[in-house]
């Protein structure tokens, strides 16, 4: 195995990331969205499988693990039982058109190669290549958040967002697992806060789409 | 060594303070808490006088405090020497006076913590010798006199005297932050032996200049930044009230000293243009506004405005002349200037005192209820005269000496090379004479509202003399007053080191001229004998009351007393504070003053009183912080808008603003 087969794949697997990044960012279907989230999730499981294997770190084994098991199946099969139960499995969201989000996340993608290349010297081309699709991941995740209404979509980019996280944490050597954990078990907590925030939208206002929170905001000064 | 003993008494001061929240329980307390702060101030003044008379080297002393790396660093030089003789000089008498006027306080646990603290605050600004130390030392003197003018905060004019004052001096903190800022520069040497070592290009040392104008300028009370001056000093306890005039103001203008003759080194010539122009303006308004007063101790608090810019004068003066290298003039300005800082330290916290006794034994402070207090309070009344006189500037008392010798750096002035300076300095000596003759004026009229003609109200009739220990405090002050008007020769001298420190020459040694005159530059040119016009004043009075008595008849005749033409006896014909001020109201009325005259008189058959009313606004209010006001509220409210956004609003502000600085760093790398 050469260094630049290991680079090659590593590229792939975090490259396909971003590419479903990018699937996320339109598709309007919201099992769609799951399911391509738990793309997501294993295509990131792999890429940490792979950086055990290439940086000969045995422990990012178990970070590989935890993705798989927790984002790529606990996790979207949870969400995909809260959408059923909310049966708004097959509702189609309006997103804010294709065309401007996917430009404007070329540009984040572009952003992110701009800030990252030129740190190039000091670092190993993978680590550096690593990094900018991370940061791409985590702005994508970002705009994902901002363009959805619903709640059930908004969760998924901060999820996406997360795994950006774990893709740049884990392309940088001797990141120690207890970090990996507590990232993994902050997001198992926040998830479970959403869960609950969102079954209790639903129980009061009869939707998940949040601009109907925004109705019943008080304290509004004397602006009305 | 002297340093050393300067922070132990910081440290007691501290300690005394802390004694005070449990001390201020009892009534015995005051005493106690007075006491010690009298002691840990004269032990301050003894250290400060032994190392500025000895002529001693810096010392600097570093402790393990504050900021990480760089430590807490404090030094004592012949300046810092100076001023804490002027800072403990005033808490000592501070303290004595207050261990009798403090008995009457009700809510002592609101003023004995604070108090020492205070004190202690005063000190450490005045030792500090990195920016960091400063500033926290700063910001502990403005908070904790905060908490004494805040000491009767139920009523609501001191509750919005609290919060003007903090405002201001937050705002005046900053402007110091950024003037430590500019002069620590991008490697961020904070210690005042960095800054000292390194000297700015002339733009950034202009800028400090400016910065340090605003921000000490703010606590000392140059105008326009002196309007919550007039609204705290007054609303603190008396002895407070002089501390917070007499040495407060000159810790402010220490700082002022500190970072721009020490921290910035050669000035630009016409960066003291500003000053001056800003200086003279001070003195003019301020004792104009302290004319138009009738509250006493407002009074005094806009004459301390005005004597802040008289010092400012000296300054100014010496940053010119200091930017031409004439060494020798300014020397003679600093010294005129610093002379007055000590001058007006004894004789405002002396006329601060008498207003405090005035208060506690009347219960007013607004003089068209006062009068006829010669009688009833002898001795507080002599020596409330003798600080009008000092004030005032009459010799042979000491205020005379020190603006006569800001006249003689300003006579200097023509000899400057630039023609600015030339055409400025004589209009500043023109403003400076009509403010020290309007002060005369306010004086009187203090001094006369108050003490002279009949009691207007029974308050007043049934005044009574104060406790030994404030008189004793007012005793000592207007003694000293005294001995620096008669033999300045001393004083000056003193101050030499100082100078020469700072401009790097000094005015010729004066002590041992015949007969204790002072000669600033030349025989020829000008010189003046204390002495002298005591023995002249005293020889001349003498004869004067040995004739009236040796010829003035001693047959009594009885016959109506002089009523200046009122057939009404009535004590309300006298000459009240608002009539005595009126023709120079009516001169400055439109352009100052903006006065509102209204005349309320009822029409024939109505049985109701005429009504009088005068209003007096300060122009600063209306053209300074007015509009800055609503513009602040107009940000305000702009940016209320924010408060209501939609959740996705603000994760897109935070991702906008998260990309924004992205792209920053991606463009300026």
């Amino acid at each position: 195995m050469t260094q630049s087969f290991g680079f090659d794949v590593a590229h792939l697997l975090a490259g396909s990331m971003l590419v479903l990044s990018f699937v996320l960012l339109y598709q309007d279907r919201i099992t769609a969205v799951l399911n391509v989230f738990a793309l997501q999730a294993i295509a990131l499981s792999l890429s940490v499988a792979w950086q055990a294997l290439i940086q000969d770190s045995p422990h990012l084994l178990v970070t590989a693990g935890i993705a798989l098991v927790v984002k790529g199946i606990v996790i979207p099969t949870a969400l995909h039982r809260i959408v059923r139960r909310l049966g708004i499995h097959r509702e189609i969201e309006d997103v804010i058109s294709a065309g401007p989000t996917m430009l404007t996340g070329l540009g984040l993608v572009a952003l992110s190669i701009l800030l990252v290349m030129p740190v190039g010297e000091t670092v190993s081309v993978l680590v550096r290549e690593d990094l900018a699709f991370a940061l791409a991941v985590i702005l994508l995740g970002l705009l994902m958040m901002i363009t959805r209404r619903n709640a059930v979509t908004q969760i998924v980019g901060f999820m996406s967002l997360e795994n950006g996280l774990v893709l740049a944490a884990t392309g940088a050597k001797g990141m120690p697992l207890v970090v990996e954990f507590s990232v993994a078990f902050s997001i198992l907590i926040a998830f479970i806060v959403f869960g609950v925030f969102v079954f209790r939208i639903r129980e009061r206002f009869d939707t998940v789409d949040v601009s109907a929170l925004d109705q019943f905001r008080g304290e509004r000064g004397e602006r009305g | 060594m002297s340093a050393c003993i300067g922070l132990w008494c910081v440290a007691g001061l501290l300690g005394i303070a802390a004694a005070g929240i449990v001390a201020g329980r009892w009534a015995v307390g005051t005493t106690l808490i007075y006491g010690a702060s009298l002691v840990a101030s004269l032990v301050g003044l003894a250290a400060a006088l032994w190392h500025l008379l000895a002529g001693a080297a810096p010392e600097t002393l570093s402790l393990a405090l504050g900021l990480p790396g760089i430590g807490a660093i404090f030094r004592l030089d012949a300046l810092a020497a100076f001023f804490l003789i002027v800072a403990n000089l005033g808490g000592a008498v501070a303290s004595l006076y207050a261990i009798g006027y403090g008995r009457h306080d009700t809510a002592r646990l609101r003023v004995l913590p604070y108090f020492p603290a205070y004190l202690a605050g005063m000190n450490l600004v005045v030792l500090a010798d990195d920016a960091f130390s400063f500033l926290v030392a700063w910001e502990f003197m403005s908070l904790s006199s905060w908490a004494l003018v805040m000491a009767n905060h139920r009523a609501p004019e001191n509750a919005r005297a609290g919060y003007v004052y903090l405002v201001m001096a937050t705002c005046g903190t900053l402007a110091l932050l950024l003037a430590f800022g500019l002069l620590a520069g991008p490697d961020g040497g904070y210690g005042f032996a960095a800054m000292r070592a390194h000297h700015p290009d002339t733009f950034t040392g202009a800028l400090v200049l400016l910065l340090a104008l605003a921000g000490a300028g703010s606590k000392a009370g140059l105008v326009p930044l002196h309007v919550w001056l007039p609204l705290a000093h007054p609303a603190a306890p008396s002895h407070v009230s002089a501390l917070m005039s007499g040495v407060m103001t000159k810790i402010a203008i220490y700082g002022f000293i500190r970072i721009v003759f020490d921290l910035v080194g050669e000035p630009v010539w016409w960066s003291s243009l500003i000053v001056l122009a800003v200086a003279a303006i001070t003195a003019v308004v301020g004792i104009l506004y302290a004319l138009m007063q009738n509250d006493l101790k407002r009074l005094l608090a806009y004459s301390t405005v005005e004597n802040v810019g008289i010092i400012f004068i000296g300054l100014g003066l010496a940053l010119a002349f200091r930017a031409s290298h004439m060494d020798l003039p300014a020397a003679l300005a600093l010294t005129a200037a610093l002379f007055h800082v000590f001058n007006h330290s004894l004789f405002k916290s002396l006329l601060f005192f008498g207003a405090g006794a005035v208060l506690t034994s009347t219960g007013e402070r607004n003089m068209e209820h006062l009068g006829g207090l010669i009688h009833r309070m002898p001795k507080t009344a002599a020596l409330f005269l003798v600080g009008c006189a000092s004030i005032s500037a009459l010799p042979p008392l000491n205020g005379f000496v020190s603006e006569w010798l800001t006249f003689q750096a300003i006579l200097v002035g023509p000899g400057l090379p630039q023609w600015g300076l030339r055409f400025m300095i004589p209009t500043v000596g023109a403003l400076l004479a009509l403010s020290a003759a309007l002060a005369a004026a306010c004086f009187v009229k203090a001094y006369g509202v108050a003490f002279l003609g009949r009691p207007r109200t029974p308050q007043a009739e049934g005044a009574q003399e104060v406790d030994r220990f404030s008189l004793a405090a007012m005793f000592i002050l207007a003694g000293l007053c005294f001995i620096a008007g008669v033999l300045p020769g001393l004083f000056i001298d003193m101050l030499g080191p100082v100078v020469k420190d700072i401009v790097g020459a000094r005015m010729p040694v004066q002590t041992f001229l015949p007969w204790a005159s002072i000669v600033p530059i030349a025989e020829t040119r000008s010189s003046y004998n204390g002495l002298l016009i005591l023995l002249f004043l005293a020889v001349s009075g003498t004869l004067a009351a040995m004739f009236i008595h040796r010829y003035a008849t001693r047959a009594t005749r009885r016959s109506d007393i002089w009523d200046c033409g009122y057939p009404d006896p009535s004590v309300a014909a006298q000459y009240s504070s608002s009539s005595f001020a009126m023709p120079i109201r009516r001169v400055f009325g439109s352009t100052v003053f903006m006065v509102r005259e209204t005349v309320d008189m009822p029409r024939p058959g109505e049985m109701r009183a005429a009504h009088f009313h005068v209003k007096v606004l300060d122009p600063a209010w209306r053209y300074v912080y007015g509009p800055l006001a609503r513009a602040v509220m107009r940000t305000a409210v702009t940016f209320n808008q924010l408060q209501f956004l939609t959740i996705r609003s603000y994760l897109t502000l935070v991702f906008a603003t998260l990309v924004l600085l992205l792209l920053v760093v991606a463009a300026w790398r």
